[in-house]
């Protein structure tokens, strides 16, 4: 940059700003630039770039949370989605830009707390300052006629609890030493909850698994469908519990505008918390997570799994137990899944399944009309040739590849429903599959994270710090006594602060007056505001307004 | 697990107390524009300036201030100080009570027909949230000498109630099992305490946007809104940031993480961010006034699309909130 453009720069700048110290070489430019970090502008500047960057994170659906529609988003518009990928709009909250902000911000909201805290330290105990010449030139002052000597004066504002110096004719107090501690506990406090959210990060997991009824789970890495471990987390610290599904209940709005609005699910689990352990029967519900030592199972989400059992042509069961099923439609619980019999002789078979918990005939086609089970039936699609297993090509157990299949007799779109225990005889001899029962499925996350207490903690106290700095006003009064003449002044010391201050220095003037008969001079005007002062007294939103009442 | 009965006779009534309330607050609006228009403008500069603003078609029912019209005050007679202008601004602070309290019987009576925190959908939301703005008007009001912002405030509480009866509006009944937690009433009141703060402020800073410095106005001077503004904001983020907290202690205890940038939180939280932004501002020389103001109102738009927005754009977790399709 030349220097030209640092001496326009520097004069356009604001007084927070230091001049550019040009030719100071490299020190001087790392003063700069530290100063220029941790000042207020830098700061507000990050916060919106941090707001503005978490935006996209709302528009694009984002991998850490719904990974199966980003895989849309690149099928739908492949072009769009590699560029999006590109600046990280996937990931918005795991980039390197949106860690840069975060980093810069937290560096300087560092910088900017850490020396006010030893300026504050400092403040504490420094006494407040000598009272000034002329008290009339303060926003709030007053004079009186009195016999107040400077130790009652000193006696009176200490039992407000201000701190008081003394001279020989004036006291000088100050009050709200609040204000600042509150504001730097709040800023602590949110580095605080920022490392604790990284540790969490760093020394929890997540999982989530699917499970079907009557069957079980015990809490390692293999078990779940998808673990996602933080980088400190190896496989062996996963708590060692375990848990069979007993049932699951889902009940629903059986008529009415509503019908089909879920009302509760529930789950009943036998859990061990540890390997030896006696079984102890917990019920899981929404909201209502199972908590083994910190470590929580929450309940997801939930579906149909119909068992089948399927027979190939030369006489085997080649396949028998739960599919899980998957919904499209959540008010009927329409769902699909897949059947896939790589055994099956003498040629592999395949079945794509359409779940109806509820049948009724609609026209030539049948749909289910509400999301319980009161009358179930599947709807099978037959396919037989090679499964395409062996390419090594990972598959989703929720789809058939059909590239080397071929339906096996007439396909329809609507085939009759079979009925629990109906059994349907594949064409060309090729076996039969039977619709034997209905059970559900519920999803888990199992969670593990300990930040999460940390990062309570720090919340809170952030909020109390906050409330402190916001409500809590520094303010400082000085009284001068000559004679019998008193003069008294007050001021705080809070940007845009003042409100109510008006209203308690009226009040400080009454006790300072004590008993001694009312002679008001100055702007303040003292007489007219002590009375509703009283009512109004320190309430946050008090009458500040008043002034321009008048 | 709550009742699947619903009393439909109480979720009439609460349906038709809503709209009466709808037709109190724009009464109301109409009282306080009346003295608004005919009471005595206050003095912002000395009477002896030329000009000075009136306020026509102030009972129009527009959210914005009424439009001004210049006179020249050599040629117009001096304002009377008309009475019945104060009469109406005490008739108009009476009939927002009364809308008040149809606009709380409207609540209760929902909240009694499903048994439940009448706060389950948008519509329950938007029009707690609308009670909670005259609400804080009213108090400050007890409080304070704000009259002059009642138009506003019953206008944009009627607004609120009428687009949530139009096109919000949904039956009374049971709530999705993941809103059955005594959360919904620490995260959500704390929600709607913070945004019918938020909502005075927003007003306050329209007005003092509008507000021309150095003439006459029957709007109050500029330092006076912007320590309306402020102090709302003072006592709402607190609030705001505890219904974020209590949101985030939720979605531990719902979903299985405190916080997981699902659309709603990170609107929150830039909601956050923005009033953050808006204090520091105010703090901040060359940034104090107008500009400060601004970004006030940035905040409170990214409140207002939070609580509207989210819930009709995006899908996310919080898509619970029964938006009618
Ligand atoms: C997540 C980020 C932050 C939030 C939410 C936040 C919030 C707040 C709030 C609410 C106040 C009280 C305003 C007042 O006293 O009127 C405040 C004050 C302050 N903050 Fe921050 N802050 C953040 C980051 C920072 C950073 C990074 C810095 C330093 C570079 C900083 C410096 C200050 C200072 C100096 C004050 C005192 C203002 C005054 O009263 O004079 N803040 N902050």
């Amino acid at each position: 940059m030349t220097k030209k453009n640092d001496t326009t720069e520097a004069t356009g700048a604001t007084e927070e700003r230091e001049a550019r110290p040009v030719g100071l070489g490299v020190v001087g430019w790392l003063r700069w630039g530290w100063r220029t970090l941790t000042s207020m502008r830098t700061a507000l500047i990050l916060l919106f770039l941090f707001a503005l960057g978490s935006v996209p994170g709302s528009i694009y659906p984002q991998r850490s949370v719904d990974p199966g529609r980003v895989a849309q988003y690149f099928q739908n518009s492949p072009t769009e989605a590699k560029w999006l990928d590109r600046f990280w709009m996937f990931d918005v909250f795991t980039s390197p830009w949106f860690a840069a902000i975060y980093l810069l911000l937290f560096l300087s909201l560092a910088g900017c707390v850490f020396p006010r805290a030893v300026a504050h330290f400092k403040e504490l105990r420094r006494k407040p300052p000598a009272a000034p010449r002329n008290l009339h030139r303060l926003p709030q002052n007053a004079a009186f006629d009195g016999d107040l000597t400077v130790e009652e004066a000193a006696a009176r504002l200490r039992r407000d609890r201000f701190r008081v110096v003394t001279g020989p004719d004036w006291v000088a107090a100050e009050k709200g030493y609040l204000r600042e501690t509150g504001n730097l506990l709040f800023h602590v406090s949110l580095l605080a909850l920022l490392f604790a959210v990284g540790a969490g990060a760093l020394f929890g997991y997540r999982g989530n698994v699917l499970v079907v009824e009557g069957e079980g789970f015990s809490n390692t890495v293999a078990a779940y469908d998808r673990f996602m471990p933080g980088q400190q987390v190896s496989a062996e610290s996963l708590q060692p519990f375990s848990f069979t599904v007993k049932d699951f209940q889902a009940t629903y709005i059986a008529s009415g505008e509503k019908r089909g609005q879920p009302l509760d699910y529930s789950a009943t689990l036998s859990v061990q918390d540890t390997p030896t352990s006696r079984p102890r029967d917990v019920e899981l519900k929404v909201n209502e997570p199972l908590d083994v030592n910190g470590t929580l199972t929450y309940l997801l989400g939930h579906g149909y799994a119909p068992t089948f059992k399927v027979v190939d042509g030369k006489g085997n069961t080649a396949f028998e137990g739960p599919v899980p099923c998957l919904a499209g439609d959540q008010m009927t619980y329409t769902s699909e899944c897949v059947i896939k019999a790589p055994d099956a002789q003498p040629d592999q078979l395949g079945f794509l399944i359409r779940f109806l918990p509820t049948t009724v005939p609609n026209g030539k086609a049948w749909v289910s009309i509400f999301p319980g089970a009161a009358n179930p039936t599947v709807q099978i699609f037959p396919f037989s040739g090679d499964l395409g297993l062996k390419s090594g090509q990972p598959q989703s157990v929720y789809q058939l590849d059909t590239k080397s299949l071929k339906p096996l007799g007439k396909m329809s779109a609507d085939p009759t429903p079979l009925n629990v225990g109906d059994t349907k005889e594949l064409a060309d001899g090729a076996g039969s599959i039977q619709f034997t029962g209905v059970k559900e499925w519920i999803s888990l996350q199992t969670a593990y994270d300990p930040g999460r207490l940390p990062a309570l903690i720090a919340a809170a106290l952030a909020v109390i710090g906050l409330v402190l700095s916001l409500t809590v006003q520094r303010r400082r009064v000085w009284v001068r006594v000559k004679g019998r003449q008193v003069t008294v002044g007050g001021l705080t010391r809070t940007e845009g602060g003042g409100a109510g201050f008006a209203e308690e220095f009226a009040e400080i003037l009454t006790k300072l007056r004590g008993a001694a008969p009312a002679e008001p001079s100055g702007h303040s005007q003292p007489e007219d505001r002590s009375e509703d002062a009283s009512a109004s007294d320190r309430e946050p939103v008090s009458p500040s307004t008043r002034s321009s009442e008048e | 697990m709550p009742p699947a009965q619903v009393n439909e006779g109480l979720a009439t009534l609460s349906d038709q107390l809503i709209l009466v309330t709808v037709l109190l607050y724009l009464a109301a609006m109409i009282a306080y524009a009346l003295e608004l228009a005919f009471g005595r403008a206050r003095t912002a500069v000395a009477p002896a300036k030329s000009r000075r603003l009136v306020a026509v078609g102030a009972g129009a029912g527009s959210s914005a201030p009424a439009e001004s019209a210049e006179e020249d005050a050599s040629s117009a007679t001096p304002v009377p100080p008309a009475g019945w202008a104060l009469k109406a601004g005490a008739a108009a602070v009476v009939v927002s009570w009364l809308g008040w309290a149809t606009n709380l019987g409207g609540i209760l009576t929902r909240g009694i027909a499903v048994d439940r925190w009448p706060w389950g959908n948008m519509y329950e939301f938007v029009v707690a949230l609308c009670f909670a703005s005259v609400t804080v008007f009213l108090v400050l009001l007890t409080r304070q000498p704000i009259r002059f912002l009642g138009a506003f405030v019953t206008v944009a509480a009627a607004l609120g109630l009428g687009f949530a009866v139009l096109f919000l509006h949904v039956q009374a009944g049971p709530v999705m099992p993941a809103l059955n937690s005594y959360w919904i009433a620490i995260h959500v009141t704390a929600a709607v305490i913070a945004g019918g703060l938020f909502l005075v402020s927003g007003v306050s800073a329209v007005l003092y946007l509008v507000r021309n410095d150095g003439r006459l106005s029957v709007l109050p001077s500029k330092e006076q809104l912007d320590r309306i503004a402020h102090r709302a904001i003072v006592i709402g983020f607190p609030i705001w940031t505890f219904a974020v907290i209590a949101g985030a202690l939720w979605a531990d205890r719902a979903w299985g993480r405190y916080w997981g940038w699902d659309p709603k939180e990170v609107w929150s939280f830039i909601t956050w961010i923005a009033y953050a932004a808006y204090l520091h501002a105010r703090a901040t020389a060359g940034w104090r006034g107008k500009a400060a103001m601004i970004v006030s109102l940035v905040a409170f738009g990214c409140l207002l699309f939070n609580l509207v927005g989210v819930n009709i754009f995006f899908s996310g977790l919080h898509s619970y909130a029964d938006v009618p399709k």
